[in-house]
């Protein structure tokens, strides 16, 4: 199939950006989306134009690197698919796509499609863990853990990181990503020690970072490839105002070894 | 070169623990006045950084994504061993141990092995109390499953996602020191050289991705954890930007490459579609639990699978093993399916391909079973192919997957380069010929979380490096080499994109360095790819400057490493005339086509040495020694 693109090319931050149009033909159906780029710029280097840059690493849809908005949708909008899951047979002869980058302040491009996500990092190193020294834990099974608390723990932790939720949102909060970290770690028996003070640390950081607060309006669940749901932000909620209500102000981070 | 592998002596159920107590140690007020790099941030440099941050060394840690969350452990599906015996199905440190060094071909170091089996218990303690969700049993304990060569059921496992959950684990302990300010993270950039002053490790070069800043990082000691080369076969089950250059430029300053042919070919990936394709995606090894492998009988047979009756079908795998069945080691796996498709029983389109059949599976354990067990593994595979696996059996081919050489390392993770340490996939050490399925991520965390930190003190505390200048003759002689690199590639403007010639490497590798070689097909190789690398250096395009996020540039120089390492791998499987693992020599099998050892002249470790441009490189040999489990001819019968 033949396809017409408008790709967002920007060459770095300061530079202002455009969309620029491509026509793509030979697109296969087995394909991946990624590929099809792939094949798109290929045919640029041969003519000596730059190659559109994208972000993407494994392409198995697990290790969060790609994404991009298609048609307003991010990661083109497939259930439960990231962009680079997403194959060519989903789409007909002559469709026409926009390509643009994850949208958000925290979130500065870097080129074309590529954006910088280390706001999402920053997040996690504010609480987003566990903190338990290397090397002197307990044997596993002294922790038991209910079956259905471990598949919930488990259904929040497979947030990849992606910042689709972020792009998706009218707001560009971070609420989806920093409610399932919470909400995994909040599951389990070795979270609950820190746990009102993991989601004041960690809301506390979204706020320092720029993303804007949720407003409940739920583009993040339709967007993110994970299928995370939104439970894990009223999770979120209610453990910052426990923890807001009932902690004295103490850093969660403790003292440096 | 003596090759010092420092492997301790004496009872080797005690060898780790004495070894423990004799390396020295660093007072807790003088371990921050050491800096170390950590060149990775996968499962082995991120437990690593994390462990080396937490004790208070100074740590600066390195990853070309833009996040150390992605580095490619996150892709691991299937599971982490551990010897629990949690099961009480006989399980032990021993038996894991046993295990290994078999399933290896016996071209591992047993003390190492011994060691990888008794840290691996630790390693699930670990990361149970960082809160990885591991799949529980109802009772609340940790559940298990069993993976290709093992009897026993010793793989601990989170859906289809462990490695992930692993990863994570280790990502937000790093994290953890991150906002400790013990360790600085340093996300895309790429080590382009290493710096080494007075013969120790001293440093690293690097590319800051976003801006193209050439960047020098001084330290006292240098671990790299930059995972395997499997991309050097353009098409792999590994990340796009999983590479060799790390290893290949420090190997370029005098650390010895271990095995360089000894590849890991995965028995369960998803079929080639075609030429524009980049990269084949592993469906997990657990599958081959429940699924059943199996071509028509008849060559040529192009029914659809499930109008081919069960009396036309060849279960081959449990036809000629009758006692591991569809769970035999990869390597064997892999031939099998090989030798199907020679001979034209293959499946699907290109004739490249078996079935994993789960339809005996859903009779018997229910759609739901399969679903809770493999469903993310099967969504994956219907969103590639467009085909239902839970009605049509999934076509399955081999693929290059893991690379068990690397550079050689002695007992405490050290290369020949004093200073200069080695974990993970990156090194050679533990895996021998083949690796068994679950034990490259407990091995990642076991250098990282459980070895590493100890024998870097020793090092510290024994070497005593002192200060060192950024302007000192080595820091500048390795920026000209950087710099010198990156002005080659971008002064070519040949007429060639990177990708083409990295797809054409990649076939010639597979073809003659993949699932079978032979000394010919090996020379010719040898003649294809020093060609083919003259071309790319007089004809390779890469447009764009080196001050701009410039993604072309760094592939450039990851395929021009690529095409050094690709012909040392040649080399090395040319001069192994024998068979074992996942070197399979097509001149050197049994009568029923199984790998033939030649212990008598190969139970060695193969460490090549850099001599300089365009000298050949020199062997040096590592003796292995079996003093507990003898090596006797692998059996899977
Ligand atoms: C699809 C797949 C499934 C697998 N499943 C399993 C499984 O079920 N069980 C199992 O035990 N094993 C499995 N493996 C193998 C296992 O995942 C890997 O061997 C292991 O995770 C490697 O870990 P590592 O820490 O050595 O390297 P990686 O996780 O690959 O990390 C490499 C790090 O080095 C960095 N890096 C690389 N080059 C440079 C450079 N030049 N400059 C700066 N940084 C650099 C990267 O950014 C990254 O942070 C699987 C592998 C694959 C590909
Ligand atoms: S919550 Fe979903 S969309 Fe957001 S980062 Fe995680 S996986 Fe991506
Ligand atoms: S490239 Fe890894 S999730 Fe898409």
């Amino acid at each position: 199939m033949k396809l017409t693109l408008h790709v967002w090319r920007q060459k770095n931050a300061q530079d202002k950006g455009r969309l620029v149009r491509y026509e793509v033909p030979n697109v296969n159906e087995h394909m991946s989306f990624l590929e099809m780029l792939d094949v798109l710029n290929e045919s640029l280097i041969e003519k000596g134009e730059d190659p559109i840059a994208f972000d993407h690493d494994c392409r198995e849809g697990i290790c969060g690197m790609c994404g991009m908005m298609v048609n307003g949708k991010a990661h083109g909008g497939h259930k439960g698919t990231t962009i680079c899951q997403l194959h060519m047979r989903h789409f007909k002869d002559g469709d026409e796509l926009y390509l643009e980058p994850w949208r958000a302040k925290a979130f500065p491009i870097v080129k074309d499609l590529a954006v910088n996500r280390g706001a999402l990092d920053r997040i996690i190193a504010a609480g987003g863990f566990i903190s338990v020294p290397t090397g002197s834990a307990p044997d596993g099974n002294a922790i038991p853990v209910q079956k259905q608390e471990s598949d919930l723990a488990m259904d929040a932790a497979a947030c990849i990181g992606c910042g689709a939720c972020v792009a998706a949102c009218p707001n560009a909060a971070a609420a989806l990503f920093t409610g399932a970290k919470i909400s995994h770690l909040g599951h389990l028996p070795q979270g609950q020690p820190e746990r009102d003070r993991r989601s004041m640390a960690m809301v506390e950081q979204m706020r320092i970072e720029d993303f804007a607060n949720c407003t409940n309006i739920g583009e993040c669940v339709a967007a993110c490839p994970k299928e995370i749901q939104l439970e894990v932000i009223v999770r979120m909620n209610r453990d910052y105002i426990k923890g807001a209500l009932t902690n004295r102000p103490t850093s969660l981070k403790g003292d440096s070894a | 070169m003596e090759l010092k592998s420092n492997v301790p002596t004496g009872p080797i159920e005690q060898a780790w623990d004495k070894h423990r107590f004799d390396l020295k140690l660093i007072n807790p007020a003088n371990k921050r006045k050491y800096n170390i790099i950590v060149v990775g941030s996968g499962l082995a440099g991120g437990a690593a950084a994390a462990s080396l941050g937490e004790l208070g060394y100074n740590v600066q840690c390195f990853c070309y994504q833009d996040s150390p969350r992605r580095a490619h452990s996150i892709a691991a599906q299937g599971g982490i061993n551990a010897a629990k015996n949690y099961h009480n199905d006989g399980d032990s440190i021993y038996r894991l141990f046993y295990d290994t060094v078999k399933g290896g071909d016996f071209r591992a170091r047993e003390y190492n092995v011994y060691r990888l089996a008794q840290v691996s218990v630790n390693i699930i303690d670990q990361c149970v109390a960082q809160g990885v969700p591991f799949a529980r049993e109802y009772g609340g304990n940790l559940d298990n499953r069993s993976f290709g060569g093992a009897q026993v059921s010793r793989t601990f496992y989170a859906r289809g996602q462990t490695g992930q959950q692993l990863l994570l684990g280790a990502y937000q302990a790093l994290e953890r020191q991150v906002g400790l300010g013990t360790v600085k993270m340093y996300s895309r950039r790429d080590m382009l050289d290493l710096i080494v002053i007075n013969g120790q490790a001293r440093g690293i070069v690097t590319r800051n991705l976003l801006d193209g800043k050439i960047e020098v990082h001084l330290a006292d000691a240098v671990i790299l954890a930059t995972g395997g080369y499997g991309n050097v076969f353009y098409l792999s089950t590994n990340a796009k930007g999983c590479n060799a250059t790390a290893i290949w430029r420090a190997y370029k300053r005098g650390a010895l490459f271990a095995n360089p042919c000894f590849t890991q070919i995965h028995p369960t990936c998803i079929p080639v579609a075609g030429e524009y394709q980049s990269k084949l995606t592993l469906m997990s090894e657990s599958l081959r639990n429940d699924g059943r492998i199996w071509v028509p009988k008849n060559a040529g047979d192009k029914r659809v699978p499930n109008s081919i009756p069960e009396n036309e079908r060849d279960y081959y795998l449990e036809r000629r093993y009758p006692s591991f069945g569809n769970l035999v080691p990869r390597d064997i796996a892999s031939r099998a399916a090989k030798a199907e498709c020679d001979a034209g029983r293959g499946v699907g389109p290109s004739g490249l391909g078996v079935y994993l059949d789960f339809a005996d599976a859903i009779k018997r354990l229910g759609k739901h079973k399969i679903e809770e067990r493999y469903g993310n593994l099967f969504e994956m595979y219907e969103r590639i192919t467009g085909e239902n696996p839970y009605e049509v059996p999934m076509r399955i081919y081999p693929a290059s997957h893991y690379t068990m050489g690397g550079l050689w390392v002695d007992y405490n993770l050290m290369s020949t380069i004093p200073g200069m340490f080695v974990g993970g996939e990156a090194n050679f050490s533990d895996h021998g010929a083949n690796r068994l399925g679950a034990s490259a991520l407990m091995q990642g965390l076991a250098d990282g979380y459980f070895i590493l930190p100890y024998t870097i003190g020793n090092y510290l505390a024994t070497a005593k490096p002192g200060p060192v200048s950024a302007d000192a003759p080595e820091v500048r002689e390795a920026l000209a080499n950087v710099t010198n690199i990156t002005n080659r590639l971008l002064g070519t403007k040949g007429t060639r994109s990177v990708d083409s010639f990295h797809r054409e490497l990649g076939k010639i590798v597979w073809e003659y360095c993949g699932m079978g070689r032979n000394a010919t097909g090996l020379q010719k190789a040898l003649g294809l790819i020093p060609a083919l690398r003259e071309e790319y250096w007089k004809n390779v395009r890469v447009l764009g400057s080196n001050e701009e996020f410039n993604q072309s540039l760094e592939k450039a120089g990851r395929v021009a490493d690529f095409f050094e390492l690709a012909e040392l791998m040649c080399l090395d499987a040319l001069n192994r005339n024998e068979s074992c693992g996942g070197h399979f020599r097509e001149e050197y099998q049994t009568p029923e086509g199984e790998a033939m050892r030649d212990d008598d002249k190969y139970t060695y470790v193969a460490a090549w040495e850099y001599k300089g441009p365009g000298q050949s490189p020199a062997l040096n040999k590592e003796p292995l020694e079996f003093k507990y489990v003898h090596p006797s001819q692998r059996s899977y019968k």
